[in-house]
């Protein structure tokens, strides 16, 4: 117990050191706020659809979780090269509990980035229906964190440097985030889209966070939930099986 | 405590280490020598659970590293060749972060990490962050770390590369006492000859993954009729320098490889 909570106190400490990490990983999300909340709000309400800042807000709050949690499961290659992950790998601890450890700790980080996101929006005129349903999220942002977390440990065991990287981000991330429904609602979308979307865990992340900040969704909350928790326990396991297998 | 047979690891087609047996007693001081590139880190690798082996066997600790790595890693400490220290936290974090996977009590853990950090002259910047420190700092908080649990068995990958004659003299004394107190095994490699030979009760000398000799300083030397290790290392090995030779440090060659491999 006690060795899981000092990995996940690493990267906790790691996250908050790192001034500029936060910083720069706030900057897209307020690009997007800005550039998407008030370029395509007008057009969104004349289609009757209604506020788009409220609506963009929760898919905001998914992208800096998703960007920041499947970052933080990289981060392992850095540890990899760096050499400490050698000193956790010598260490007397089941790979599991280093796995989970690890992911918590990453879960955290994107779950406090995803908080400030929400409390960003805020700035620009995003109101969630009620308080209770801005606090209720929260739990539900960790899930997706880990989650995502979870798959870029599995990701970071598999490669040996930086250099897939760009990669990852082009043909994994990118698409997760702009077809989870995030930026557009998913109904009355075209048969095809909505398949790729469904098949896409984020968006049952974004739903739920609408449901419980905007008050409406697509799959509804108990359905998000239910497939968030089994695809977080199904990478849980594989990451740990994948990180028992790494060798320096 | 340490028993070796026919260990083979393969990268590739390559041979690291080619059918290398050997044992170590408990209590005992053995070095193993051999130049750069020979096999000895990629050996330590295996007997440390980090690496699997290619074929032969292991024992540490009367464990097998492939099959019981959790009894094996409870019973040796390591102190690596490069680098593996986080940056981000201060020295103090760095050893916390130690005990508290190896199960030191809480207690014992403050007390031991005052001692040790004192030991190694870090004390007073303990709460400093390790990327601020020199690199003789950093190999000095990595010895202090790899002592912090006391170990049955403790690996050094060249432990004194780098550090100047005072900081060496200091840790041998130190890991001599915890020898002969605790009865403690310690293994390790280095470069430099007089080192292996005022310190080691048994050497292992291997070159290009194959061992070529074992025994005694004084033995290696009647066997190759010279009057020093360092004639009889060159003796055993060869006088042509190593492929390896430009940086003895994986992340040396770690970077060059991928150099060369992008163009
Ligand atoms: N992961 C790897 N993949 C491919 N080859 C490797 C790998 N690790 C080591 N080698 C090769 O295996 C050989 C033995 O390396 P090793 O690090 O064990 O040498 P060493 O005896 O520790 O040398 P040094 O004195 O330079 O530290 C070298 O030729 C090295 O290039
Ligand atoms: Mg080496």
């Amino acid at each position: 117990m006690k060795k899981i909570y000092i990995l996940w106190l690493r990267q906790l400490k790691r996250y908050l050191r790192s001034r500029s990490r936060i910083v720069g990983s706030l900057a897209q999300p307020l690009l997007f706020l800005v550039a998407l909340g008030y370029g395509l709000g007008p057009v969104f309400s004349k289609a009757g659809q209604g506020n788009y800042i409220d609506f963009l807000a929760p898919g905001i709050v998914g992208m800096s979780i998703i960007f920041t949690a499947i970052f933080s499961g990289i981060e392992i290659i850095w540890d990899k090269q760096f050499g400490f992950l050698k000193e956790v790998m010598v260490a007397p601890v089941s790979r599991l509990n280093i796995m989970i450890g690890r992911t918590l700790g990453g879960g955290t980080v994107a779950t406090i980035q995803g908080i400030i996101v929400m409390l960003i929006s805020l700035v620009f005129g995003f109101r969630p229906t009620s308080l209770l349903g801005a606090i209720a999220v929260i739990p539900v942002m960790f899930l997706v964190a880990i989650l995502f977390t979870a798959i870029g440990t599995i990701i970071a065991s598999l490669l040996d440097d930086m250099q897939g990287f760009q990669l990852i981000m082009n043909f994994l991330v990118m698409p997760l985030f702009f077809l989870s429904g995030a930026l557009f609602p998913l109904q009355g979308l075209p048969q095809a889209l909505l398949i790729v979307a469904s098949l896409d865990p984020l968006s049952y992340g974004i739903d739920a966070f609408r449901v419980l900040l905007a008050g409406s969704g697509h799959f509804g909350l108990g359905v998000d939930i239910l497939v968030l928790g089994v695809i977080t326990a199904i990478f849980l396991w594989l990451g740990s099986y994948f990180f028992k297998r790494i060798q320096i | 405590m340490i028993e070796v047979k026919n260990l083979t690891k393969k990268f590739g087609d390559f041979f690291a280490v080619d059918d290398v047996s050997f044992h170590v007693k408990k209590g005992e001081i053995f070095a193993f020598l051999g130049p750069n590139g020979a096999g000895k880190s990629t050996t330590i690798k295996m007997l440390t659970t980090l690496l699997h082996p290619t074929s032969g066997g292991i024992r540490i600790n009367q464990h097998d590293p492939v099959t019981e790595p959790d009894e094996v890693r409870r019973s040796f400490g390591i102190i690596f060749q490069d680098p593996s220290l986080d940056d981000e936290l201060t020295a103090w974090e760095n050893m916390e972060f130690h005990g508290v996977l190896y199960d030191v009590p809480d207690k014992l853990r403050g007390e031991r990490i005052e001692q040790l950090l004192k030991f190694v002259e870090l004390w007073d910047r303990k709460d400093n962050l390790v990327k601020e420190f020199s690199g003789g700092m950093k190999r000095r908080l990595e010895i202090a770390r790899g002592l912090l649990h006391h170990p049955k068995i403790i690996f050094l990958d060249e432990p004194t590369l780098g550090l100047d004659p005072q900081t060496r003299n200091h840790m041998w004394t130190y890991l001599r006492d915890l020898n002969e107190k605790e009865g403690t095994t310690i293994f390790f490699t280095t470069h430099y000859m007089e080192e292996a030979d005022k310190i080691a009760e048994r050497i292992a000398i291997i070159d290009h993954g194959k061992i070529v000799a074992t025994g005694t300083s004084a033995e290696l030397k009647e066997q190759t009729k010279t009057e020093s290790l360092e004639d009889a290392f060159l003796a055993l090995t060869g006088k042509t320098i190593r492929e390896e030779a430009a940086g003895p440090n994986d992340f040396m060659r770690m970077a060059r490889r991928q150099w060369t491999k992008k163009r």
